[in-house]
């Protein structure tokens, strides 16, 4: 390229871009406000990298658990509440629709419908945080929460009325079969202690408390974030302002699309893949 | 925020136009943020320094007299964990990448400052949970935290340090993701990808392994701490858990954090070494691309940590082969360099003697590496001083090496000040002959069999032990040195009144102030020019100078 043609693309559009300028929307290291939405944008998606592999290594070793402890995983498994888990899912699901409004809604301009959307997400993050509150209430008061007074018998239990545990004695110990009974006959496909059941269903609700909870938090983060961002777009609303800039909005929605397909992921792995 | 204090003759730059402490730690500038990390994790070398020098002292004698076997636990936890988490990570990337990357490609400043500060509390944060931990009552897990050490066996405060390094593994991120985005977009008009010089290169292939493996031990030091606290067995097999896939998940950044570490030393390698001797960098393409090479192959050869604890052999037959790969972009690198001094005109001031220190060290560490990655002397040599040395040979020899030319090659520019040459070729040549002496001795030792970790050792192998530590006391001497003149050159030393000292190449010479002004440019340059163009001595600056209509105030403007 000629010295010329560089001079173009250099451009200060501090200099062109009045309204721009007053409002401190281009960031002082930018030179146009192309450069400043690319570099938002590339860094989100960098950053939505990083929480991909935050998240992977912990499906990583979750994957493996359960593929060594397949029995006691699936028993375990059963525990959790697939109606709560698909209402769950569902709501994430509206709330990344609201919020992909809520994006075309700032890219307009239109602060109020913006503010509109961004408010509905925010409900919805509230319904998925508050069934995640009963979900996690009952598994307390199950004893399945792998704190101090963790206990497998409610697992021990309903297993053994769907016919896929049995508690044999050997030598005069104890020892749960686990397997499946089909016409009334029940095929053992391994045996463990009642210590390993324990250590091994205690395993599944950490990975469990683990996961859903590293995604709830991020749920949190993500209503503080949208929250700030209902207020800023009333703000706008009421101001009438020309021109906002949409970038926040984008790259929150980025987040939380985010946000959604890890629960998208961790559905079928934690509340399906056993039935 | 402070009022402007600066009430001098000359013109204000980024280190005196604004003096309350406010502005030191509330700023955006990165040149600032730079500094700031300089000074903590200068702090952190000297504290990891104290604990070496406790563990050479102890190793003085064959009998364990100095410190119980407990204490010294503690005291290589210590060493480790502050030199590697609070000093290497850090090192180059936070302090010369935040410094120099806006300055080498043209831009104001790097994309996202905000998080740049972000990322230096978020590093401080950490720091002060793992010095916290430390100071009551230590851990004693070894800088990995291997479980089930950490998390059945360990007493201290473990969780905390895990925190802290949780905390700072975040802040190499947020430095990782704005780095990547600042090279994609920030690179001023002319300034293509091929004409970067080649430590934006490194600071590029570095960030990505920080943005891709940092979250992986992230999580997996958090599983740790969740293991501890609720008594979950993901790792405790006596709990149902398996510790080698700990120890897959923490290789799986650990090895990438070597590179993380020695990247940018090679990146300031190419700078120094073209600088002094006035020549472009030899196989430019080729330096660039090996420093990709080295951070995309570096993800695929963790297992070699594991080759003599249960991992799978043929998996082991692949890690192996892939290690060796590394060492091709390693050699075009080391080659490329020689080819460089080759026929150049050589100056030997003190960054180039770290340089060529650098070289040679590199050279050992990496060819050591070869005797590791091979299974079966692997077997013989693993756990045992041979891997002490080596990688003390690439990360003390190497990066601290290439960190210590960066401190001298850029200090007039960081600072404005010259440290003083004799002293500066007194401590090189002190840091070289003592590293040597500390660790070749190790490999012998490693070779004959001597394992790590333990603090006493039979009698046979104390005349290689007393040299070692005898070495110790020069490296230490030849650090301290730096450390006295060059705080004294802040005050003392001679001001630099020419922008190019050196004589260099890059964008950050030829800023029109010797030390940068708050907002870098007085005017976006255009480049014209590749990097290391040093075939026009009588035009010196290479970039067109481009009228800046207004300085906008930001927030700290």
């Amino acid at each position: 390229m000629s010295v010329k043609e560089l001079e173009k693309t250099a451009t200060l559009e501090h200099a062109t871009d009045g309204h721009h300028h007053g409002d401190g929307i281009l960031g002082e290291q930018f030179e146009t406000m192309e450069q400043q939405n690319t570099s938002y944008l590339i860094g989100m998606w960098a950053f939505i990298v990083q929480e991909v592999l935050f998240f992977g290594a912990i499906f990583a070793a979750y994957a493996i658990y359960r593929f060594k402890y397949v029995m006691e995983f699936t028993l375990a498994h059963h525990e959790l509440s697939v109606p709560i888990g698909t209402l769950n899912t569902f709501v994430l699901l509206f709330s990344s629709y609201t919020m992909a409004r809520a994006v075309r809604a700032a890219m307009q301009n239109r602060h109020k419908r913006q503010a509109f959307y961004l408010f509905l997400t925010f409900i919805f993050a509230g319904v998925f945080m508050v069934n995640k509150y009963f979900e996690y209430s009952a598994k307390f008061e199950h004893h399945l929460f792998p704190g101090g007074d963790y206990d497998a018998h409610s697992v021990v239990h309903h297993a053994q009325e769907k016919g896929e545990l049995r508690v044999v004695e050997e030598n005069g110990r104890e020892f749960y079969e686990l397997g499946k009974t089909r016409d009334g006959q029940f095929t053992a496909f391994t045996k463990v202690t009642p210590e390993e059941f324990e250590q091994r269903t205690r395993l599944f609700f950490g990975f469990y408390f683990v996961m859903t909870g590293l995604h709830g938090l991020h749920v949190l983060i993500g209503m503080i974030i949208i929250g700030v961002l209902i207020g800023r777009a009333w703000i706008d609303h009421l101001k009438n302002k020309p021109i906002a800039d949409f970038m926040p909005v984008e790259m929150t929605g980025l987040y939380w699309h985010l946000v959604d397909i890890v629960w998208i992921f961790l559905f079928p792995l934690l509340y399906l893949i056993g039935r | 925020m402070a009022t402007a204090t600066y009430t001098g003759t000359e013109k204000p730059n980024y280190l005196n136009w604004k003096t309350s402490v406010a502005s030191w730690l509330l700023t955006y500038d990165h040149k600032r943020i730079a500094i700031l990390y300089l000074v903590s994790i200068s702090v952190f070398f000297l504290m990891g320094g104290l604990a070496a020098a406790l563990i050479r002292m102890e190793l003085a004698t064959p009998r364990g007299d100095l410190l119980t076997s407990d204490i010294y636990n503690k005291m290589f936890t210590t060493h480790g964990v502050i030199m590697i988490f609070l000093f290497l990570i850090p090192s180059i990337p936070a302090v010369f990448g935040n410094f120099l990357l806006p300055l080498m490609i043209g831009a104001r400043d790097v994309a996202f400052p905000r998080l740049n500060l972000l990322s230096w509390y978020f590093f401080m944060a950490g720091a002060l949970m793992v010095l916290i931990a430390l100071f009551r009552g230590g851990i004693d897990t070894g800088w990995t935290f291997y479980t089930p050490y950490s998390s059945s066996f360990a007493k201290g405060e473990v969780s905390l340090a895990i925190v802290g390094v949780f905390l700072a593994g975040f802040a190499s991120i947020f430095t990782g993701i704005n780095f990547l985005v600042t090279i994609h977009k920030m690179r001023a008009p002319g300034m293509t990808w091929f004409r970067l010089p080649l430590f934006v290169w490194a600071m590029y292939a570095t960030s990505l392994i920080q943005v891709l493996g940092t979250p992986v031990v992230a999580i997996t030091l958090l599983l740790v701490a969740v293991e501890r606290t609720f008594r979950i067995g993901i790792f405790d097999p006596n709990l149902g858990g398996d510790p080698i896939l700990y120890q897959h998940l923490f290789w799986f950044y650990s090895h990438p954090a070597v590179y993380i570490m020695i990247l940018p030393a090679m990146g300031v390698i190419s700078e120094v070494i073209s600088a002094f001797s006035k020549r472009r960098v030899f196989g430019y393409h080729f330096v660039a691309f090996s420093s990709l090479a080295i951070a995309i192959i570096g993800f695929l050869v963790w297992g070699h940590h594991m080759f003599s604890t249960g991992q799978s052999m043929y998996a082991g037959i692949v890690f192996s082969f892939l290690t060796w790969i590394v060492a091709i972009p390693s050699a075009i690198k080391t080659f490329n360099w020689m080819a460089t001094i080759w026929k150049g005109r050589v100056h030997w001031d003190t960054p180039m003697l770290y340089a060529l220190g650098f070289m040679g060290l590199f050279v050992i560490g990496g060819l050591t590496g070869l005797h590791l990655a091979a299974m079966a002397t692997n077997v013989h040599l693993t756990d045992t001083y041979f891997i002490v040395a080596h990688f003390h040979y690439v990360m003390v020899g190497g990066a601290i090496m290439g960190y210590l030319a960066a401190l001298h090659f850029w200090w007039p520019k960081m600072t404005g000040r010259m440290y003083p040459e004799g002293w500066g070729k007194l401590a090189a040549m002190l840091v070289f002959v003592g590293f040597n002496l500390t660790f070749f001795p190790q490999f012998i030792l490693g070779y004959m069999g001597m394992p790590r970790r333990y603090h006493s050792y039979p009698e046979e192998w104390a005349v290689l032990n007393v040299l070692s530590t005898a070495g110790s006391s020069v490296l230490g001497l030849g650090y301290l040195l730096p450390v006295i003149y060059l705080t004294w050159s802040l005050k003392y030393g001679k001001v630099v009144t020419e922008r190019n000292p050196w004589g260099a190449r890059g964008l950050e010479w030829e800023l029109v102030d010797p030390v940068p002004d708050p907002h870098n440019f007085e005017r976006t340059p255009i480049v014209t020019r590749p990097a290391y163009d040093y075939g026009h001595p009588e035009e010196p600056t290479g970039f067109v100078p481009k009228p800046r209509p207004v300085v906008v105030g930001g927030k700290d403007g």
